[in-house]
């Protein structure tokens, strides 16, 4: 159970597993955006969950094609936020008016309205650095090993070249009909990725 | 690419855009064209460059040194006066920060897909000058080695800071504003820092930009969280870049001294920085564009809106130059009228009209489009704009001291040679800086361009979003 969950969080991460055979999954090179798109939607039409598209650039309708939610960053820049005004509040406050108060022209120890700039800027600054590092937490970033390098063409996707991989611990993986899906779809290339944990391969 | 079928015809010509990207560039081109200037040898010409603002940035150390070693005494303050250059150097410096945080949050909410290709190079301008700017409050405190002091930081003194000062204020907020621009910065670069790691050829610059592209495979899982995280730093910017300068304006507007004690100093404070801002991003980057090659990616039509920006914004500090003399009439209190006839006919007037021509009335030949679209005419322009910005601040902050309630200690300031040398060794740091970024830092967004491109819109192969595919694929699938 366990073991699913931490499986199905990976996936969401793109991290993916492989099989007995080291088989990572099958990656498809398709020709542009909108062949990538339309893959997707094939993909997932078919019933596939786990499978993920590269692209050089985010491409408008992918998230609909993939069957993906919203994302949850949010809730990591609210959290960030309130923890931030909150910091701002407490240490204004008890440094003024509790530990070291001190008389400036007679105004009161604490009030909230000389403190309302600094609280302002420790919430934008913890929200801001919550809502990054939550992305890259939900992104399971930095991760500088991906097996997905190990494919020369791979190299493109930062390019001009646009990559569906489909991961082969999804329940309907199989090399020759994921591989005759992903050809029909119009996939310019298909090949299968494997992930055996070797060591870069000197340039 | 081959861009055989597209759909963005049948318009009236009078009603299309101009491209965002001239010249037909395919992705891969805009790769190539920004990535190779960090990849191919360093020109003699960088290195001539960067000899110059190293020079400059020597003399910035050199007068820092000397500072501390002697005291403010070397500077040209007195008594009224005692905030001169560092204070007007400061909020100068801040101000050209703040296009960059416009261009990359501001102008990203409101959907202006131009900013694509100057959002990088005017967001590491930001960074730079923020720097610049937080030297001169640090070195002016008189007493350095307590400068720690600002910090809230646990001590044996069992002191802390006074959060009721606008002065502290400006600590957090300077700060706050220069970590979120750094990280907002780097989040922009993880994707190109991933197109240069997977186009890196040694070993050891492999390894480097592996480190800093966190393992970017451009994956849509990612993208996902990426854009939301983008989007909501932007959203987060955009208040935080307006507090900033509010919050410097605070410096003097909640003192009360005739001419700084107004309400109206945030939002011209505001306007003024972000046209100052403009008018350096302008500057460097019409050299940088034609220098890189770069004139299709940073087309004339960009510049042409950062004018109309410059337009827009100088006119704005304009009226509030006017409204400023018409409330002090209207208040009726003699000390800002005084204030306010001193600063244009005093002995000032001089640094008051250069302020004015330079911010109100040269800005308005930004109206006609010949001079808008004009290179030569916008770099000077550009300079000129700086120029006025500076000098607005040394009005600002040298003739409203100058002539304080008191006539008996009314006094003429003039600043030192270390003044001066500190201020232009300043801009060595920030050339220094920026010559590193155009040599190692893909100086546009590649992944942001990319993005604007018509290419990359999936509308544009006739499916995606509802539609179904239409076309057969072309090529004959093959299989290793």
């Amino acid at each position: 159970m366990l073991k699913d969950l931490a499986e199905h969080v990976k996936a969401s991460m793109s991290i993916f597993g492989r099989d007995d055979t080291d088989l990572y999954g099958l990656l498809a090179e398709f020709k542009n955006p909108g062949e990538l798109v339309h893959a997707a939607e094939g993909v997932h039409t078919a019933g596939y969950r786990r499978f993920d598209t590269h692209s050089p650039f985010p491409i408008h309708g992918m998230d609909k094609a993939m069957g993906l939610g919203n994302s949850k960053v949010g809730v990591f820049a609210l959290g960030g936020g309130l923890t931030g005004l909150a910091t701002g509040y407490l240490l204004q406050w008890w440094t003024g008016a509790i530990d070291y108060p001190l008389n400036i022209s007679g105004k009161p120890a604490f009030a909230v309205e000389p403190s309302i700039p600094v609280m302002f800027e420790l919430t934008i600054l913890f929200a801001a650095l919550g809502a990054v590092v939550g992305m890259f937490a939900m992104n399971g970033l930095p991760r500088p090993y991906n097996p997905l390098f190990y494919s020369r063409r791979f190299a493109q996707a930062s390019d001009d070249a646009f990559f569906l991989h489909v991961a082969s611990n999804d329940k309907y993986f199989d090399v020759e009909q994921t591989g005759d899906l992903l050809r029909s779809l119009g996939a310019v290339h298909v090949e299968p990725i494997f992930d055996r944990e070797e060591a870069d391969e000197d340039l | 690419m081959s861009t055989d079928t597209g759909t963005a015809s049948g318009t009236h010509p009078a009603l299309q855009e101009e491209p965002l990207v001239a010249g037909n560039l395919s992705f891969h081109d805009i790769t190539e064209l920004v990535s190779r200037h960090t990849e191919k040898r360093t020109p003699l010409a960088w290195f001539g460059a960067f000899a110059i603002a190293n020079i400059l940035l020597l003399t910035l150390l050199v007068c820092i040194a000397y500072l501390f070693w002697n005291g403010t005494g070397v500077w040209g303050l007195n008594n009224p006066v005692g905030w001169g250059y560092a204070i007007v150097n400061f909020v100068f410096w801040v101000g050209i920060g703040h296009a960059g945080t416009l261009i990359s949050a501001i102008l990203f909410l409101f959907r202006q897909q131009w900013r694509t290709a100057i959002n990088r190079s005017a967001e590491a301008m930001t960074l730079f000058a923020v720097m610049c700017a937080l030297i001169f409050p640090g070195i002016h405190v008189g007493r350095v080695w307590a400068a720690y002091w600002m910090l809230p930081i646990p001590n044996q003194m069992e002191m802390w800071p006074q959060f009721k000062s606008p002065l502290l204020w400006d600590v957090f907020a300077v700060s706050v504003y220069f970590t979120v621009s750094l990280v907002f910065w780097y989040v922009g670069l993880v994707p190109d820092l991933a197109t240069l790691r997977d186009r890196a050829t040694k070993k050891l610059r492999r390894r480097v930009l592996g480190f800093f592209s966190m393992g970017w495979t451009g994956a849509n899982r990612h993208w996902r969280n990426y854009e939301k995280a983008y989007l909501l730093l932007a959203a987060l910017a955009t208040p935080l870049v307006l507090s900033v300068h509010s919050v410097v304006s605070f410096d003097f507007a909640v003192s009360i001294v005739p001419g700084w004690h107004t309400t109206i100093f945030p939002p011209y404070f505001v306007a003024g920085a972000i046209f100052s801002g403009f008018a350096m991003v302008v500057t460097l980057l019409v050299i940088a564009r034609k220098v890189y090659g770069i004139e299709d990616i940073i087309t004339i039509s960009h510049l042409e809106k950062m004018n109309i920006i410059i337009l827009l914004t100088g006119t704005m500090v304009g009226f509030a130059y006017i409204t400023e003399f018409f409330i002090a009439w209207y208040s009726g209190v003699q000390y800002e009228v005084f204030a306010f006839k001193n600063r244009a006919f005093g002995p000032y007037a001089w640094a008051y009209w250069t302020m004015m021509s330079c911010n109100l009335i040269f800005p308005q030949l930004f109206w006609i489009k010949r001079l808008r679209r004009s290179i030569p005419f916008m770099f000077v322009l550009s300079i000129l704009v700086n120029i006025g910005m500076w000098f607005e601040r040394f009005v600002i902050t040298v003739t409203s001291l100058h002539r304080d309630y008191l006539p008996s200690s009314w006094d003429y300031y003039t600043p030192t040679a270390i003044d001066v040398l500190t201020f232009v060794g300043s801009f060595g740091l920030f050339f220094t800086m920026f010559l590193l970024f155009l040599r190692f830092v893909p100086m546009v967004a590649i992944s942001e361009v990319k993005a604007v491109l018509p290419e990359a819109d999936p509308h544009f192969y006739g499916h995606g979003d509802g539609q179904t595919g239409a076309h057969p694929p072309t090529l004959t699938p093959t299989v290793d």
